[in-house]
């Protein structure tokens, strides 16, 4: 899309009448979409370095067979705690805090529609989370039954802490419905004239559909924690056969909304990724239209395949068989876009800044998360694969060398833009190399321990599978340190030091976020620009 | 193609050293017909991957090579082919079909459990496995047999760490066996990788499986679904026999059984002393009581309630009695009257009541189990 | 987009609000959490306490707020672009109440067309039924549980159709309350808006009635198994918005008292009568499915 403004630097003309105000209330109280991105990102960031803290105490107890480190069940807590908070508090939260800084800025808006509310959605996501880690000292420790918290493990069979998490599990949900609501209505609302649908980056559009796939499931997970309360304080049976229920029925609802999560967790990293290939293939995105295509099918067939998580409950056959295909299909629209990139760097003139470097590590890894996804939607073979470390395998390659990855893009890619000055390109090449290969030995091996039959979600295993544990518990370290790189990069890129860039910042970078000043100013497009 | 030598070498490997091989890369071919047919699904599945990672890779590694920017490579300008699109998306749309009709026709196979000869009920707790032969009257349950020691790292670890229990399933090969696998409390998940049979035990629903094995010999598998604290300590072995060898088995079982409730009947008339009580009752309290309220008595605060000290240990003894043998409704508190025999139920309830500074000095007798069974 | 003239978007400058807001949701959230544990465990503690304060600041949040929205709506900052962003903003937000009932819904269909069946021993669950539930038979309404809990079941006649009657009937007066503020004929809509809010409140009462002969008569409780959780939740959860939904009218009507909205500039009052309508619907939808079928 071709997307000129006359009106560059449009806001010579206007005066700063409300430059941010200083100290802590600006943050409180913000309305700005810049400020509250930034709060996103840092809530984000520091949410990743706590669950990613857990992950750590998962892989030292998995280092070697036996119990050495934590009881049984406070690993069954780590891997919970570690699955809610890197998925509802790092990329969830991360991607709309990309949303809230780029978003308006993409579409020529002043802010986001509804500022205050805005706010609201952020705040909320502090508290919610301070509730769910300060069940983790509870008497009887915190929730324990996975992220997914099959009933009636997390009925009848659980601690008391569960209805600490129901209701912060409510709030959390509170919060992503308000930020979804503003990002559809900013977009169906604030666009510059002449931003047709057509012309809106890319990352616009899956936003846009993911805002609807967060409005349309998280009321739906609401829903699931509510009878899981009931079902555990107030004798209802909605789980239990003997009052006429069904467990299965809780897994049927947990992922009407878990597996559209997923691709809310995916869609805006294709968004992001198809924003960096082109400004580095210094060539048009290929396919702009079928991308937007693709965007919504995956979104739609994202409705009707969440069957394919329980392939061992006893559905009938011809279910099996049906989620079985429903989920197949998705690997057309999903391949298309990888198709599209590839089009898009073919006889490009490419070269490697950091973000392209995470952009085309992202494409691979995730490819090949997609594919042994794939795998396991072939419902005979998943017999094999379910709750092994291969899904774990699977789901760590699409969400960290996926949604992670193209979040570290999308940080190296905006950030100068952000601050106004270039952040330190050793240290960002430092991070992506040992990120690149230690990610790999992390996850990589799962694969084999998986085939070879290891269960997921168990604090002590066989002896066969201990030398490729160590192995991964390893590169787990590696992995981890290697994001420490990322905080002092933040730290210091935050502190304003190094090169300052043109307005530009990437040659080869086009859209309207690139042509308002560096760093961008407090507020931007308070008269909208005529786009041609 | 590098990943799929690595694959195939791993087979291989695995192949010529042992099933406990200590580098196994691949998912097993395992021992029944259904189980070799997922394998060679898996590897085609796996084959078809490769082939596409190797050709999408290979068109994006040829551009970073050949169209950098640094070797003087000026973009072209195209940005869209609607033959190239359409290509693109009718091609996959292909392969997911010759991927879905071999797949469609094992998972026909594999859900058809009808005709069994023979049928074994299997109900999952936490943290154990009971079986039941719907067609003789046998019945067991099979526990973990790995020594605590070996867990925490006192002992040192036996070649089937984790994989070994107290009493095996055992069936015959060359027959079909059917599966009837249900819950008594939590979800579990029982699964046998060489017999490529994993299905969900629900509490309140009962699924079915199946499996005709072709060679005899032992099967680890363990349970594969998140049942609470100790789910990985839940393994699941299934000794195959020729069928002769199986008819024994199983006759041999039915006439220990039958004797076991004899003793039962003539233990009703005996009192045992307090010694013989408390070691019984404490090595039948470490493997069916000390999982939740642990080996000091303690429980976990929160989330099982403490045995020492507590009200129900020290006073109302009926009391005691009826929640041991009917469980608590609406807890993870089960029912043990049928997993116990009267004798080991009265063991463990006197060990309750005088271990841990408990020193109620009560004895509970076979025949107050009785006497409560059959509600007095 | 044909917009000869640009009116400038109001960004408000930065407000206390949220935040308070969000420590609201805070001490709701750990208070009610608290609170069910005290109350199930039959133990003391803070749990009530802080939920009440959770409620109270929220309440205090929602004044502060509207009070700084009204005056700025009063005083001229809001164009017509900010009032398309509040009703898109409201029709997504009632969009997400419907996934929510949806959950219920949906597990009200998947306990009568699969887990009651298959409890019963259809499809390939023969064994289901023949080794754990012998004497249990799969009828709807669930009268007798697998587990053996008797119930009766509500009937659709007498009070539910007549609470249907007046729901539907609240959301014609509502509509009409709706055109005479269009039509600016303020008699009229103070009149249709009070009998439409009295109509909810009737409602609520008749709900309440019949909650109490379902307990005290008829023996079917929230613990009746999946009947009783279905109908209860079901609408337990829509009474709590028919609730809501009222007092918003309410809040609505007083502000059309102390002579708010005009003809053209209404969004809070139709922001309440589109919930109200979707209240409705979702009566029409209990009666039929709950009730009726
Ligand atoms: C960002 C998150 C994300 C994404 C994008 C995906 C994408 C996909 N996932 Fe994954 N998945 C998870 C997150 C995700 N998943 C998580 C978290 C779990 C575990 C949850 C839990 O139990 O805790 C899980 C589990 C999971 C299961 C259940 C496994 C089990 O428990 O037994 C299955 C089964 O079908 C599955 C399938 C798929 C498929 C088919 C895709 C597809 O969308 C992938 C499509 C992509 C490609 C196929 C690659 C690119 C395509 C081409 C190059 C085109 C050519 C290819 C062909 C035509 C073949 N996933
Ligand atoms: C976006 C989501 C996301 C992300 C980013 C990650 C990141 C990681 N995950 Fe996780 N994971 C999940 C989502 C995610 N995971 C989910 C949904 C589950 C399923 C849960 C369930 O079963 O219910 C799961 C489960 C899971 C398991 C399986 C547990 C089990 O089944 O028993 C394991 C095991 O290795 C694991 C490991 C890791 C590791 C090592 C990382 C690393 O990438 C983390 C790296 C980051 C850091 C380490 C933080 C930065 C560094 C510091 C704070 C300094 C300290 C560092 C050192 C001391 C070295 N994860
Ligand atoms: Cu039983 Cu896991
Ligand atoms: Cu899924």
């Amino acid at each position: 899309m071709s997307t000129v403004t006359d009106t560059i630097h449009h806001d010579d003309d206007h005066h700063e009448h409300h430059a941010p105000p200083s100290g802590i209330k600006r943050w409180l109280y913000t309305t700005n979409h810049k400020d509250i991105g930034t709060l996103y990102l840092w809530f984000a960031f520091i949410m990743f370095l706590t669950g990613g803290a857990m992950a750590m105490v998962i892989r030292a107890e998995l280092f070697q067979p036996g119990l050495q480190i934590v009881d049984p069940n406070f690993f069954n807590q780590m891997t919970t705690v570690h699955g809610l908070i890197m998925v509802f508090g790092a990329v969830m939260p991360a991607f709309t805090g990309l949303a809230n800084w780029l978003v308006p800025m993409m579409i020529g808006a002043p802010d986001m529609a509804l500022p205050r509310m805005n706010n609201w959605s952020f705040w909320i996501l502090p508290f919610a989370f301070l509730i769910l880690l300060s069940s983790l000292f509870m008497e009887g420790g915190g929730p324990a039954f996975g992220w997914t918290f099959y009933a009636p493990l997390s009925t009848t069979y659980s601690g008391d802490s569960t209805a600490l998490f129901v209701f912060s599990v409510h709030i959390m949900g509170i919060s992503s419905i308000m930020g979804a609501i503003n990002v559809i209505v900013t977009i169906f609302n604030m666009r510059a004239p002449g931003m047709t649908w057509m012309k809106m980056p890319l990352f616009v559009w899956t936003w846009l559909i993911t805002a609807f796939l967060l409005i349309a499931v998280m009321p739906v997970l609401a829903g699931a924690v509510t009878m899981v309360l009931t079902d555990k304080f107030f004798g209802t049976s909605f789980f239990d056969a003997a009052g006429g229920g069904d467990p299965v029925m809780f897994q049927h609802i947990f992922w009407f909304f878990g597996h559209p999560e997923v691709y809310i967790m995916i869609l805006p990293a294709f968004g992001i990724i198809s924003q960096i290939v082109p400004t580095f293939a210094r060539k048009r995105l290929f396919g702009y239209a079928s991308m937007v295509y693709a965007t919504a099918s995956i979104a739609l067939l994202s409705f009707i395949v969440w069957a394919h998580h329980m392939f061992t409950t006893g559905m009938p056959v011809f279910a099996e068989m049906f989620f079985m295909l429903a989920t197949m299909l998705i690997s057309v629209p999903t391949g298309v876009k990888v198709f599209n990139w590839v089009a898009t760097m073919w006889r490009g003139s490419l070269s490697f800044e950091v973000p392209m470097l995470f952009a085309l590590a992202f494409i691979v890894l995730f490819t090949i998360g997609g594919l042994s996804g794939l795998m396991l939607a072939i419902t005979p073979v998943d017999f094999q694969y379910h709750d092994t470390y291969f899904v774990v395998a699977h789901f760590h390659y699409v969400l960290v060398t996926g949604a992670i990855f193209s979040i570290m893009a999308a940080v190296y890619y905006w950030l100068p833009k952000w601050t106004g000055k270039m952040f330190d390109i050793t240290l960002a090449k430092w991070h992506f190399w040992c990120s690149l290969v230690s990610v790999n030995v992390l996850f990589f091996p799962m694969h084999f321990v998986g085939l070879a039959g290891m269960p997921r979600r168990i604090p002590d295993y066989a002896l066969q599978f201990a030398d490729f544990n160590k192995w991964i518990s390893l590169g787990g370290f590696a992995f981890g340190l290697s994001q420490l790189i990322f905080l002092a990069l933040l730290i210091k890129a935050c502190s304003k030091k190094g090169e300052p860039v043109s307005d530009q910042v990437w040659e080869g970078a086009e859209g309207l976020e690139w042509e308002i000043p560096s760093p961008a100013p407090y507020h931007t497009f308070e008269t909208p620009p005529v786009i041609k | 193609m590098a990943m799929l030598g690595v694959f195939q070498s791993g087979t291989a490997f695995a192949e010529s050293v042992s099933d406990l091989d200590q580098y196994q890369l691949n998912m097993r071919r395992g021992v029944t017909d259904i189980s070799a047919e997922v394998y060679d699904l898996h590897m085609l599945m796996f084959i078809i991957c490769v082939v596409i990672a190797v050709g999408v890779f290979g068109a994006m590694f040829y551009s970073i090579l050949f169209h950098r920017k640094s070797r003087g490579a000026k973009p072209a300008n195209f940005h869209e082919s609607v033959k190239v699109e359409i290509a693109w998306t009718v091609v996959p749309f292909i392969i997911l079909i010759v991927m879905a009709i071999p797949a469609a026709k094992t998972l026909i196979a594999m859900e058809d459990a009808s005709e069994p000869d023979v049928t074994v009920l299997v109900t999952g707790s936490q943290w154990k496995w009971h079986y039941k032969y719907m067609d003789n009257d046998v019945e067991f349950f099979s526990r973990l047999a790995t020594q605590p020691d070996e867990i925490s790292g006192k002992l040192e670890k036996g070649v089937n760490y984790l994989l070994e229990v107290d009493q095996p399933l055992v069936i015959p090969t060359d027959k079909r066996v059917r599966f009837l696998i249900t819950s008594d409390d939590v979800i579990h998940s029982w699964w046998v990788p060489d017999f490529a049979v994993k299905q969900d035990a629900n509490p309140g629903f009962i699924n079915d499986a199946w499996a005709q094995v072709n060679e005899p010999g032992i099967y680890r598998g363990q349970c594969a679904e998140l049942c609470g604290k100790d789910h990985g300590f839940m393994p699941v072995v299934v000794i195959a026999k020729e069928p002769a060898e199986y008819d024994k088995w199983i006759g041999e079982r039915q006439a220990i059984q039958e004797k076991a409730k004899a003793e039962e009947q003539r233990l009703l008339a005996m009192n045992m002393s307090k010694e013989e009580l408390m070691s019984n009752g404490q090595k039948i309290y470490t493997s069916a009581c000390a999982a939740c309220h642990m080996p000091n008595g303690e429980g976990l605060p929160g989330v099982f309630p403490a045995l020492k000290g507590s009200d129900i240990a020290l006073n109302d003894m009926a009391a005691h009695i009826d929640i041991v043998l009917n469980g608590k409704t609406g807890t993870a508190m089960a029912a043990f009257a049928k997993q116990l025999t009267m004798s080991e139920l009265a063991a463990v309830i006197t060990y309750e009541r005088n271990a841990w500074g408990n020193d109620t000095g009560d004895l509970v007798q076979a025949k107050d189990i009785n006497a409560a069974l059959n509600g007095q | 987009m044909a917009q000869p003239e640009y009116e400038k978007y109001y960004v408000p400058d930065s407000s206390p609000w949220p935040i308070v807001g969000a420590v609201a949701l805070f001490l709701i959230a750990v208070g009610a959490g608290n609170f069910v544990i005290e109350q199930t465990r039959n133990t003391s503690g803070y749990g009530g306490h802080i939920l009440v304060a959770g409620f109270a600041t929220l309440i205090f949040m929602l004044f502060g707020w509207f009070r700084n929205q009204i005056h700025e709506s009063m005083s001229g900052l809001y164009s017509a672009q900010l009032g398309r962003s509040y009703r898109q903003g409201m029709a997504w937000f009632i969009f997400s109440e419907v996934m929510f009932f949806g959950a219920f819904f949906g597990a009200l269909f998947y306990a009568r067309m699969i887990a009651i069946p298959w409890l019963g021993g259809s499809g390939n669950n023969a064994a289901t039924n023949e080794v754990l539930w012998p004497a249990f038979e799969a009828i709807w309404p669930l009268v007798e549980t697998p587990g053996g809990v008797q119930t009766e079941a509500m009937g659709w006649y007498g009070l539910p159709l007549i609470n249907t009657v007046i729901l539907l009937i609240s959301s014609v007066t509502c509509h009409f309350a709706h055109v005479a503020l269009e039509e600016n004929k303020r008699g009229r809509l103070k009149l249709m808006l009070g009998i439409t809010v009295l109509l909810g409140a009737i409602f609520m009462v008749l709900q309440v009635e019949e909650y109490l002969h379902a307990y005290q008569e008829m023996g079917l409780t929230l613990q009746s198994g999946i009947y009783g959780n279905t109908f209860f939740l079901l609408t337990g959860f829509h009474g709590l918005h028919v609730t809501l939904g009222a007092i918003i009218l309410f809040i609505m009507l007083l502000r059309i008292f102390k002579g708010h909205f005009t003809p053209d500039d209404h969004f809070a009052f139709q922001a309440g009568s589109w919930y109200w309508h979707f209240v409705d619907v979702v009566w029409v939808m209990l009666f039929f499915f709950v009730y009726i079928l």
